[in-house]
């Protein structure tokens, strides 16, 4: 299956990446996202469990990054399995200055198998693009302005600073949970 | 008395059916059972690496789990290929191991390779998610037209090719073709089709731990072949220690000729863990496993003359058997399909050839029709484009090239009884107002719209079959059919047949019949079928062949027990047996005009003595009791025939194709119940229509099933058809005492080009493959609507 689709977050990039930085930004924004287990640099497993339609499950999904290209692009690549299938796939990121934002423009080619692939691409892709706007719903709210001076303002000093502070390697490490972010999103999205 | 036999009786079984008190497998529960849940391999092609299945024993109310490595150990047989095809070049075909649950390596997505049992369903479902298959992945082959230039899924299988089957002469055709002036050709595609009985596949176990009997309640069309096939090859129980109950069986149509994985898992499972088992399919698993239907990619070529004479017909095919060769995978597309593709014509020479080959997907096996629909769609595909070509009326070809005399030596193998085409198509042509065809045409196009009218002959060779022929042909059985007619002595009737029925009316149609030959009310006899401990023993019912071959056994065991009748009423009207006339039952003295009924007879036959008189009404030479029984095994196939027109109307903005007109004029020889047969004609047209506008098998390249549920495989609904118009001509058959020829699979196999031709009529021509879709139409419109700008 074939999955394409973009966000305009009304951060700067860098503003963007200093949020995608904090996993607890990350787990809040991402269904049922339980944990992000980092093996190596660009090696990780996600944890994720959802119960939409007929299926309830806790799906484990090894992500591994490549193409690299900060602060641009990026490719993820990943494999979920769970009780009730399978989902591997590529992701292709990229982050775009845009109106004074950030516009994320993600493109996903996936092979679902098992129950997961014999509901239906229809119900499968639909649902896909609800989570999607839950994910980034979700997470635009707890990364916007408004909310982050209020009860969130923490984070943004967190992150700001470790930004400044090691800027290549840090950048690095954005990226990575980034992508966990994304790909768990992605697999959370094939497995409803 | 009138005969029943050509009446509309109504169906007998309606009464339960209606009410809901039909008994299904699913409807039985044995006290203690266990639910069995399949873990499935997600993977079209996959290693097993492992199976660690210890959480899944742990889990709340899992009684056992079992998997591949078990049932090699126990040595259980796997599942089979009931027919041995021989490639051209003589070679045997090909066959791979298929076992019950899969232990090294998984073929198609849905193949079982471990079950879970437990005390409820929902404990089962939670084990079986817990058993943790670790899979190596590998790249599946899925499309039936690069199969053979793919890596080879099985070992031993090169090119993934099963067989390379030839019939005919490829020289006589060459030399054929060579003279011809004209010659047409077609690519096509045979849709794979899901064959979707409304009753999902089931089985019940009960294992007896006294009498160490098998008991397998479960969803067959041939209960008795499933116990010979589980006992002789799957080796769960010896043939007396298992016994098959088919109960009522909510449709087949073939997909439920062969014993599955699951039967023998659980039969054997069974006996293991000393607990009753059920499983009952979800409709996503029915279409993942159950046997799929067609999937053939066809070239053919018609060599014509200028005059519209056919002169030479060749066909190559590649025939996509699936991930394993099963009971009627192999001659499905042979002997099933190659003889028939040359169609209701004269065809000096011809030749089929079929490269059968197994990919990773669901295998393919008959369903309804077999290897005939394939065969009329090839050939009324191209008689129609050559009409089309050479500016003939569609109807003049085909006459022109009927066979007027009976026999008919068909060109491949069959030589047909009896039969008149002309009479048919005249008649279909009169029923459908042919004529008026091209006013209707007018007025759609006024209306905007396109309208279309295609034609379709057809003849099938079915009542499978002959014994000496088929097992010539390769079969690994003698397909002859018994039954037996218990008359009590109080008067009822028990007649048994070895033929299921699963929607074919047997309670009816086989009552019909034998109240015609006892002389006695329908009322009094009781239909028994599906159940190996009942009946003597059968083949079961696919093929068309249940009144052609099955009813005849019943008549032929009723004559006997009315000629036992005979000599038993001579004795108590002491006249000579030749002196006897049997009519409406009643043994009648010719001279003195002194009768019995065949109620008093039955009586005397059971209790043959009286008080204070020595007379025993039994001939010497004769026992008491009046039980007969028959084993019939035909002359020949049996041949129905007939001519279906369809009209249909396109709207252009939207690609959707309304079937308006359909007219079927059907040859079904001497017809038991006109009322079963026209729903059998429905059922069969709706199927084919389905085929033909709706139904699409689809997965993707990895070998994932797309269409895997109702979300997204098209059943057709009523108000896709229009009235049918139903029309019969008849010609006895001559290879049974009834003169009957099979309905049951006529509809599925004239209707899908029929309407394709009337689609392509339609679009002026353009082809368009199966189903045409209204996408694939709306497209075809704008291809045209540029075309004729063009031209313009």
């Amino acid at each position: 299956m074939k999955l394409a689709g973009s966000y305009q977050i009304n951060l700067s990039k860098e503003k963007v990446w200093e949020a995608l930085n904090d996993p607890e930004i990350l787990k809040k924004s991402i269904p049922g996202c339980e944990e992000f287990k980092k093996n190596s640099e660009t090696e990780f497993t996600a944890t994720a469990t959802n119960k939409i339609g007929p299926f309830n499950a806790s799906f484990t999904g090894d992500i591994e990054l490549t193409d690299l290209n900060p602060p641009n692009s990026y490719k993820i690549t990943g494999s979920g399995n769970s009780p009730v299938g399978f989902a591997s796939g590529e992701a292709t990121v990229k982050l775009e200055d845009k109106e004074g934002g950030t516009n994320l423009i993600y493109e996903v080619e996936a092979n679902v198998g098992g129950k997961i692939a014999q509901v239906g691409s229809r119900l499968i892709d639909m649902t896909a693009k609800k989570m999607a706007d839950i994910f980034f719903g979700k997470f635009s709210e707890l990364v916007s302005p408004k909310e982050i001076s209020s009860s969130e303002s923490s984070i943004e000093e967190k992150g700001g600073l470790e930004d400044q502070a090691k800027p290549k390697k840090q950048n690095q490490k954005i990226l990575i949970f980034a992508g966990a972010t994304l790909i768990v999103a992605i697999l959370a999205f094939l497995f409803l | 008395m009138a005969s029943l036999v050509g009446s509309r009786v109504e169906r007998k079984e309606d009464t339960r059916f209606l009410q809901g008190k039909g008994r299904y497998t699913a409807d039985i529960n044995i006290a203690n059972q266990t639910y069995a849940v399949f873990v499935r391999s997600p993977h079209a092609r996959a290693k097993i690496k492992s199976v660690d299945t210890s959480k899944a024993l742990k889990s709340s109310g899992v009684v056992g789990v079992l998997t591949g490595k078990e049932i090699a150990e126990d040595k259980i047989g796997g599942l089979i290929a009931g027919w041995a095809i021989r490639s051209e070049d003589g070679s045997e075909m090909k066959v791979p191991a298929n076992p019950p649950l899969a232990k090294d390596v998984a073929n198609f997505v849905g193949e079982p390779i471990a079950v879970v049992f437990a005390e409820t369903l929902d404990e089962a479902k939670e084990g079986a998610e817990k058993v943790k298959v670790d899979y190596k992945v590998l790249k599946a082959v899925v499309d039936p037209a690069e199969a053979m230039k793919s890596e080879a899924i099985h070992d031993g299988v090169d090119k993934n090719l099963c067989y390379d089957w030839l019939l005919g002469d490829r020289k006589a055709v060459d030399e054929a073709f060579a003279k011809a002036d004209k010659i047409i050709k077609v690519d096509l595609i045979n849709n794979r089709l899901v064959p979707n009985a409304m009753e999902p596949r089931a089985c019940v176990v009960d294992y007896n731990t006294a009498s160490e009997e098998i008991t397998l309640y479960t969803t067959s069309q041939n209960p008795h072949l499933s116990r010979l096939v589980m006992s002789a090859f799957g080796g769960v129980a010896p043939e007396n220690k298992l016994r098959v109950v088919a109960p009522d069986v909510g449709g087949g149509f073939g997909s439920k000729i062969n014993v599955y994985n699951e039967e023998i898992v659980c039969s054997w499972a069974s006996k293991k863990i000393e607990r009753p088992i059920k499983w009952v399919a979800e409709r996503t698993e029915s279409f993942l496993t159950d046997t799929h239907g067609r999937d053939h990619v066809t070239h053919a070529e018609l060599a014509v003359s200028n005059d519209g004479k056919f002169l030479g017909f060749k066909n190559e095919t590649i025939a996509n058997l699936g991930a394993y060769a099963r009971v009627f995978g192999t001659v499905t597309p042979t002997y099933l399909f190659g003889p028939c593709a040359t169609g209701v014509y004269v065809i000096p020479a011809a030749y089929s050839n079929v490269k059968a080959v197994y990919t990773n997907t669901a295998p393919v096996d008959a369903y309804r029709g077999a290897g005939r629909p394939e065969a009329t769609y090839t050939i009324e595909r191209l008689v129609e484009k050559a009409a089309m070509e050479l500016g003939m009326d569609k109807t003049e070809i085909r006459m022109k090239n009927f066979p007027t005399q009976f026999p008919f030596k068909q060109t491949l193998v069959h030589t047909v009884d009896s039969g008149d085409y002309v009479a048919g198509l005249e008649k279909a042509k009169q029923m459908a107002d042919y004529a008026g065809f091209e006013a209707r045409r007018k007025k759609s196009e006024a209306n905007g719209k396109l309208r279309g009218i295609g034609v379709s002959s057809y003849f099938e060779a079915c009542g499978i079959a002959p014994s000496a022929a088929v097992m010539s042909l390769g079969c690994g059985v003698g397909l002859w059919e018994s039954a037996e007619v218990r008359f009590n002595p109080t008067g009822q009737i028990s007649v048994f047949t070895g033929a299921h029925s699963h929607g074919q009316s047997h309670d009816t149609t086989f009552a019909q019949i034998a109240a015609d030959e006892l002389g006695v009310p329908m009322e009094n006899i009781d239909v028994v079928h599906g159940d190996t401990d009942k009946g003597t023993f059968g083949m079961g019912t696919y093929g068309s062949r249940s009144l052609t071959v099955g009813g005849i056994a019943i008549v032929n065991a009723c004559k006997k027990i009315v000629a036992k009748g005979k000599r038993v009423a001579a004795k108590m009207l002491e006249v000579n047996e030749d002196e006897i006339e049997f009519k409406d039952g009643e043994f009648v003295a010719l001279k003195s005009n002194k009768k019995k009924t065949i109620g008093e007879v039955a009586f005397a036959c059971y209790l043959p003595g009286q008080r204070d008189e020595m007379k025993s009404p039994i001939p010497e030479g004769d026992e008491p009791g009046l039980i007969e029984s028959s084993f019939f095994d035909p002359a020949n196939f049996s041949f129905p025939a007939g001519s279906h027109i369809c009209e249909v109307e396109i709207d252009p903005d939207t690609g959707n194709v309304k079937v308006e007109k359909y007219t079927a004029v059907d040859d079904f020889g001497r017809i038991v119940n006109p009322m079963i047969v026209e729903g059998q004609v429905h059922g069969g047209i709706a199927q084919g229509i389905g085929q033909a506008l709706h139904e699409n098998t689809q997965y993707d390249e990895t070998g994932q099933l797309m269409t895997a549920s109702y979300m997204d495989y098209t059943m057709p609904r009523a108000d896709n058809f229009p009235e049918f118009n139903l029309g019969f001509t008849c010609t006895h058959a001559t290879s049974n005492p009834l003169g009957v020829k099979g309905c049951g699979e006529a509809g599925a196999i004239a209707s899908p080009p029929t309407v394709m031709n009337a689609v392509i009529d339609a679009l002026g021509g353009q082809e368009i493959s199966m189903p045409a879709t209204a996408e694939k139409v709306w497209k075809a419109c704008k291809t045209m609507k540029k075309s004729n700008a063009k031209a313009a």
